[in-house]
């Protein structure tokens, strides 16, 4: 079965500072990818580059059986089937949490405007915020305003769901009811690639685990297999040391 | 006392009144321009600067050398400078236009930089999630950070239309008769001071203060809007 995304040899440097040198990495549907690896080794870089918010360098990423990166005029026609959920949050502050959600889909998808409001609310439901619609971002907590993101990136019904670091910038309590809600999207056959340091959600959701290192893959395997004893040595120092 | 009622008498001919409105409409069109042509400009310089595409690298770079000289150097020079480079060009435009033209370059620097600061109190990445969710620049501008970074615009925006008005006075170096010039011409013609500047005063009152008082209304509409 061909991947739902696949990146070869995606390379992306700034200026001299080489970030990607050549990642390859595929997602097929329905599956929950898990990308761990040491600060600065372009966990960040490689979701944004995905879903086209920086040029690459070099490589190619096929979605949906095309380039991206080759599309030209086509790209935000192909982004817009996918989903990115930021590491703060990025709710707009001046909207309501339901405005937040229907915002995208009123304005850029012309959608009804009754509609894309219930549909609003279902996801605000789908999220476990259903009576959190007249709430403004400042009015809710880290947890509570991260669902609403990622109901506002569902909104848009993508195919596939980037999450940066979702719960990085969390109360420790509030990490749950987002992780939470993330599993449930996964078992729902949702597609995502997320990068995180939760190695229970990754235990718990993932389907396959990638270790990036220094810009490239370093190391990825089946999540059991991942955490088996099998894994290699910098793997297992990385995961010792965050699970510490 | 008798003297100035009588010159007052005298002043309220329908020449010097002409004279009166047409240097107050010289002083609002350059004020205006000023204003109205430096927001939009200034505002396309600030999304310009606001970009990150390479190839626009050498447009930011001419943004940003512009706004910084020209927030720098008084408005007298820049009246000099828009005049000989006219000059130089061989166009033979009238001092009005000349100055404004000039008033139009400084309000872009200045309003560029009102603007860019409103963009600031938008976090970029919130520009990001808009991008991801396919909004076009536009777009993004019009729903996410206009209704965000006018409250911080609206503020140092007003102030500056404001002193603006003052600041075209300096065009009746050049020759430009508008209110300023008119009450030297009021005084040179003997008038007592107090009538040739009184009257110039009550004209530039007359200009600002309901721009004084929208930019109020619209501040105080902010603070409510800020308390959802
Ligand atoms: N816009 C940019 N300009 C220049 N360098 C950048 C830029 N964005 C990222 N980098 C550099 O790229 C490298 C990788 O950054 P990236 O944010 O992708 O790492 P990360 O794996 O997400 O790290 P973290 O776990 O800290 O989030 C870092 O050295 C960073 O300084
Ligand atoms: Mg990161």
């Amino acid at each position: 079965m061909t991947p739902l995304l696949a990146a070869a040899g995606l390379r992306k440097s700034y200026g001299p500072l080489e970030v990607l040198r050549g990642v390859d990495v595929d997602v097929a549907r329905g599956e929950c990818l898990v990308v761990i690896g040491p600060s600065g080794s372009g966990k960040s870089t490689l979701l944004r580059c995905l879903n086209l918010l920086e040029p690459i360098s070099g490589g190619r990423i096929v979605f949906q059986g095309e380039d991206i990166a080759e599309a030209g005029r086509r790209a935000p026609e192909i982004r817009r089937r996918i989903g990115m959920v930021f590491q703060n949050f990025e709710l707009f502050r001046h909207l309501s949490a339901l405005d937040n959600i229907a915002l995208a889909p009123i304005r850029v998808k012309g959608e009804d405007r009754r509609a894309a409001r219930e549909r609003a609310q279902h996801l605000l439901a789908k999220v476990h915020l259903p009576d959190k619609s007249d709430a403004f971002p400042d009015e809710l907590s880290g947890g509570q305003q991260q669902r609403v993101a990622i109901a506002r990136a569902l909104a848009m019904e993508p195919a596939l769901m980037l999450y940066d670091e979702p719960t990085s910038a969390l109360d420790p309590e509030t990490v749950g009811e987002v992780l939470q809600v993330m599993q449930e999207l996964a078992e729902e056959g949702s597609t995502s690639i997320v990068v995180t340091h939760e190695m229970g959600f990754a235990r718990r959701a993932a389907d396959r685990v990638v270790f990036m290192d220094a810009g490239a893959v370093a190391h990825a395997a089946p999540a059991a297999r991942f955490f088996s004893n099998e894994a290699p040595e910098r793997v297992a120092r990385f995961l010792g040391k965050i699970e510490a | 006392m008798f003297r100035a009622l009588q010159q007052l008498h005298e002043f309220a001919t329908s020449y010097n009144l002409l004279l009166l409105l047409e240097g107050g409409a010289r002083t609002l069109v350059l004020s205006a321009a000023g204003c109205v042509c430096g927001f939009v400009l200034g505002f396309a310089l600030a999304v310009l600067r606001h970009t990150a595409a390479g190839w626009l690298l050498p447009a930011r770079i001419l943004g940003v050398v512009y706004v910084e000289m020209f927030r720098r150097i008084p408005f007298l020079v820049t009246l000099f400078l828009v005049f000989y480079a006219f000059q130089a060009l061989g166009l033979d435009v009238p001092v009005f236009w000349v100055a404004v033209a000039s008033t139009c370059v400084i309000g872009t620097a200045y309003l560029s930089e009102v603007v860019r600061a409103g963009f600031a109190a938008v976090p970029r990445a919130e520009w990001d999630a808009a991008a991801t969710m396919n909004f076009s620049l536009l777009q993004t501008l019009r729903f996410v950070v206009v209704p965000q970074a006018w409250r911080v615009v609206v503020p140092p925006a007003f102030a500056f239309f404001l002193s603006f008005i003052k600041d075209s006075a300096l065009a009746s170096q050049i020759g430009v008769v508008e209110l300023t010039f008119v009450g030297k011409i009021f005084n040179n013609r003997g008038l007592m001071p107090a009538i040739a500047f009184g009257s110039v005063l009550i004209a530039y009152f007359v200009i600002s203060y309901p721009l004084a008082r929208l930019g109020a209304r619209l501040e105080g509409r902010l603070a409510l809007s800020r308390a959802h």
